[in-house]
């Protein structure tokens, strides 16, 4: 099948690659550039195991084709620790509330709460319930999902005030 | 022996031991994206298997053309049933007894049941191909119904057996009868009944589930021709078995067969089994010589492996007027769809189904299950259960509740007077288990007081009278429920699979800086071993956890186990853990006590090393100890501090629980919310209690999803209604109830370090308590029975039923 070029920013990282045009973006991460951090759980839209950032928005990378992505600025999981290699918040958090257990919807989970934190800095449990909504998680029944997102929000609301300070 | 200054405290928390709430290992790489699943793997020239599925229920095959699929660009080779049949491989054994057509090549009995397996250079020209694979059938008339398999007019399924009239569990009655079986007292239980004074009996239906993990079942099959060796990467709960099992079907050696079961995304039952995808990825690979990947996807996942449940129970007890039980009768109608695929002990057709008097001591019972085919995917897998444990609680649970109402008592009364007591464990129960340990009725008055259970009963009955009054449209449900699992299969006098012993086993080197390499026969798929086991080691040889490393999965490199699945991982290779631990003690005990030069009877193991009696300042480390043992062993000792356990487990672990559910109904939209929902769970002794209030979390919300809504469910001829995400019900965090989790602990007896597992507690237990919540709020209307799942539309239609839709 006749192929499309595309470029685009993934983890702040130039990309250039020839996909074809029905290529999803999950198998172009996965595949292409072996970014193996989103997983592919329900190819419907459902699991949000596939959540990556685009352009400022969650996406469910299973239901966006590549050639979407065209000039879009991407983040997986893998670029969401500094470049030092310190964890974000979120990342920690999770750990820290034992909010995974199998790991599988981990990487979309905490890339939606990522957007979700930046969308909504001060989130009550509700807001943070419905905004993971679009990721499900087979394991934790995430009660402690939502105590690390919580937690994860009032480290970098204090981060953040330490910085303006 | 130790840094200055370090109190007793201060050395054990070091250890990181037993009971204290270790964060997990695993989650450093899961948090980064870095976990390795199946899928992850990319090998060079690997290529992509996809299956051609059947579209109809039971249909023969008249012709297989897979010309035009073979000649799409990119296809290296197709499968079918005539290829597969020179290797002998068109068929395979189930763990059931039975045998499962590989790819279907006369018949098909199922919808989704593979027939042909395309072979691609990547996986969109697989999927293409599938589609190209043509074949002609000539349709036969579905058998969706469980209740008419044994009717003189059904169609037959399985032809290939219809003639067969001993099954690998007894006498086959039908051609679409798989077995019978029974346990129990009959006559006993039939005297029993005749002299009650009161009795029920209801058919109780526990709807056809799926496990779901968010992985689905996949696998990379890689032959070296010129090695003759075989490597699987693979989705496996039981890699161990599925070597032996690979290394009889395929006829390779098996020590030339390397599994491996890398991080695994969910099991819960669903990765037990060995699927047809398994087996065509490992025929592809010897075939084109190249290494072949099989994923299937979600609707994939969902038709064709491993179902859960379809268990039409009918329970009778017999009662006194005051409550007290007297006998139990079960009967049981097991639809196992087209294969009887379940993966139970061999022994065990039904599981520990016989687990069904629960916590209640009931003097005589009697249990038959009857197994058939129907026209629907194989399975009757343990999802987040031991062996149909979970369909035991749900029967026994409901059943008490439809007592209790029929003689106008509390159900938590009923079962507190009908509980075993504490002074009778071991317990010998009518159906043949030996009941480790439990004390009963201190949970439930625990359960009953934590939530306050007096006031919300007379809430209860004030919203019943404002409903009656017509002021609220609102009914208040309070869900009881105490359950008694069976875990941790199992000892080889009664537990084996493929004639293997149940056993599971731990190999342990203490290296000379003392650090530690652990490995199991078991897998996680979630549950935290690599964390766990660390902390048993620790407490164990006063090594810290964090020295510790844990591996499971390689064939190759653990020791021969049977898995992970039925809650056995706790009872069966954390007590090999400890077995093997209390090995390496036993001869670290002599190299410390050469190094102090004392007689290794005056010393003891203390926290983290070993001191002289009554001269604790005269001490070697555990640390130092391992260091001597490579360098400085008494005379006739050999070097090195490692030891292997393989542990028969005495007895299986009884763990139980008491859980209470508060549901408030509308009547009107049928849109039922959990109110408040307590957990008590006693599973022994607590290794991690943040990994066990996890685990009771996840529990419980299967537990919810399956109570509230999940249904496999076909129409009438057959089709798979929903078999996606779409339709098949997995809760999001909106609908998710808050779950409170508690606990005591009654070790269990038998096992070395006194725990019993947890992960499948809430499945079992939850399900009674959302189900006997819906229930409770529509008893007092007249209601005996509502079938789950309770999702709005069943329970809009049970209120309508009751004549309140007016």
């Amino acid at each position: 099948m006749a192929k499309t070029a595309i470029s685009l920013t993934v983890n702040g990282e130039k990309v250039e690659a020839l996909v074809e045009p029905r290529t999803l973006l999950i198998h172009f991460l996965r595949e292409q550039l072996s970014l193996t951090g989103a997983h592919i759980g329900c190819e419907t839209s459902h699991c949000g195991a596939c959540t990556v950032d685009m352009d400022g928005q969650s996406v469910k990378s299973c239901t966006v084709f590549a050639v979407q992505a065209d000039g879009a600025d991407l983040r997986t999981i893998e670029g969401l620790a500094a470049p030092d290699g310190t964890l974000h918040a979120l990342q920690n958090a999770f750990r820290e509330w034992h909010g995974l257990q199998c790991g599988f919807c981990t990487p979309g989970m905490i890339m939606r709460a990522w957007r979700l934190l930046q969308e909504n800095p001060h989130p009550s449990e509700a807001e943070i319930r419905f905004g993971i909504a679009g990721n499900l998680c087979r394991c934790t029944g995430y009660q402690n999902i939502v105590h690390a997102i919580s937690a994860a929000a009032a480290t970098l609301a204090g981060a953040s005030k330490e910085a303006a300070e | 022996m130790n840094e200055i200054g370090d109190t007793r405290a201060a050395r054990e928390e070091k250890l990181q031991g037993i009971g204290c709430r270790r964060k997990r290992i695993e989650d450093i790489r899961f948090t980064q994206g870095k976990g390795n699943y199946v899928d992850d793997l990319k090998l060079p020239g690997m290529l992509f298997g996809d299956f051609h599925r059947s579209p109809y229920a039971h249909a023969r095959i008249r012709r297989i053309d897979t010309t035009k699929a073979r000649a799409l660009a990119g296809v290296v080779a197709v499968l079918t049933a005539t290829d597969l049949k020179p290797l002998k491989l068109d068929w395979m054994p189930t763990l059931a007894g039975d045998v499962q057509a590989v790819l279907a090549g006369e018949k098909v009995l199922f919808q989704g049941q593979e027939i042909a397996f395309v072979v691609a250079t990547d996986r969109y020209l697989a999927a293409d191909a599938a589609d190209l694979v043509e074949v002609e059938y000539e349709e036969l008339p579905p058998l969706v119904d469980p209740f008419r398999s044994m009717a003189p007019d059904a169609p037959i399924l399985r032809e290939d057996i219809k003639d067969t009239t001993e099954g690998a569990h007894g006498k086959r009655r039908h051609p679409n009868h798989i077995f019978t079986w029974e346990v129990g007292d009959r006559e006993a239980t039939e005297q029993a009944f005749r002299a009650a004074e009161v009795s029920v009996k209801q058919l109780i239906s526990y709807q056809r589930v799926h496990p779901s993990p968010l992985e689905t079942c996949q696998a990379v099959a890689s032959f070296d021709k010129i090695e003759g060796e075989l490597t699987v990467w693979g989705t496996f709960q039981a890699p161990h078995v599925v070597r032996t099992v690979g290394a009889i079907l395929s006829g390779i050696p098996e020590h030339k067969i390397h599994i491996i079961a890398p991080d695994i995304g969910g099991g819960f039952g669903n990765k037990v089994g060995v699927y047809p995808g398994y087996v065509c990825a490992i025929v592809a690979s010897i075939v084109t010589g190249k290494p072949v990947k099989w994923v299937e996807d979600r609707i994939e996942n969902l038709t064709a492996t491993a179902f859960a449940r379809d268990y039409h129970m009918t329970a009778e007890i017999a009662a006194t007027r005051a409550g007290k039980v007297t006998g139990l009768r079960v009967h049981v109608l097991a639809d196992h769809g087209a294969f009887d695929a379940c993966a139970d002990p061999s022994k065990w057709p039904a599981g520990f189904f016989n687990i069904v008097t629960g916590s209640y001591d009931f003097p005589v019972a009697h249990v038959t299950v009857d197994g058939v085919y129907t026209s629907k995917a194989p399975g009757g897998v343990a999802y987040r259960c031991s062996f149909r444990v979970t369909e035991a609680a749900y029967c026994i649970e409901r059943a008490m509740d439809i007592l209790a109402h029929k003689l106008r008592l509390d159900p938590a009364e009923i079962r507190m007077r009908n509980f075993i007591r504490r002074e009778q464990f071991p317990y010998h129960s009518a159906l043949g288990w030996e009941y480790d340990s439990g004390d009963y009725h201190t949970a439930m008055k625990k359960a009953l007081e934590a939530v306050g259970y007096q006031a919300l009963r007379t809430e209860q009955r004030e919203k019943q009278e404002q409903f009656r009054r017509r002021e609220t449209r609102e009914l208040m449900g309070i869900g009881v429920s105490f359950f008694t699992e069976i875990v941790g299969a199992g000892p080889s006098k009664n537990c084996d699979i493929l004639g293997i012993a149940m056993f599971d086993s731990a190999e342990i080197r203490v290296h000379p800086t003392g650090a530690i390499i652990a490995r199991m026969g078991t897998k996680s798929q979630g549950q935290g071993h690599e964390t766990t086991y660390a902390q048993i080691i620790a407490s164990e040889l006063g090594i810290p956890a964090d020295n510790v490393m844990v591996e499971e999965g390689n064939t190759d490199t653990a020791p021969y186990g049977l898995g992970t699945y039925g809650s056995r991982s706790t009872p069966t290779a954390a007590a090999a853990t400890a077995a093997a631990c209390r090995k390496i003690r036993a001869k670290a005990q002599m190299i410390a006590a050469h190094l102090l030069e004392v007689h290794h009877d005056d010393v003891e193991f203390d926290i983290d090393g070993f001191r002289v009696k009554g001269m604790p300042e005269r001490s070697k480390s555990m640390k130092e100890v391992a260091w001597a043992a490579y360098n400085a062993v008494p005379p006739g000792l050999e070097p090195g501090l490692e030891a292997v356990s393989y542990y028969d487990p005495p007895n299986m672990t009884y763990p139980f629980g008491a859980y209470l559910c508060v549901m408030d109904i509308d009547v009107d939209t049928g849109v039922a919310k959990v109110r408040r929902f307590y957990a008590l769970d006693d599973c022994g002794t607590r290794i991690n209690p943040m990994i066990i209030e996890g685990q009771v979390h996840g529990g419980l919300t299967e537990a919810f999803a399956i109570a509230m809504g999940q249904e496999i469910a076909y129409d009438e001829m057959g089709n798979l209604k929903g078999p996606s995400f779409m339709d098949f019900f997995l809760p999001t965090a909106v609908e998710t109830p808050h779950w409170e989790t508690d606990y005591t602990v009654t070790p269990s007896p038998h096992h070395p370090i006194g725990a019993k597992g947890v992960g499948e507690s809430p499945n079992v237990g939850g399900v009674p308590a959302f189900s006997n919540a819906v229930n409770d709020a529509f008893a007092f209307l007249g209601a005996t029975h509502i079938q789950m799942p309770h999702d709005p539309w069943r329970v809009w239609k049970a209120a309508e039923a009751l004549g309140l839709q007016k």
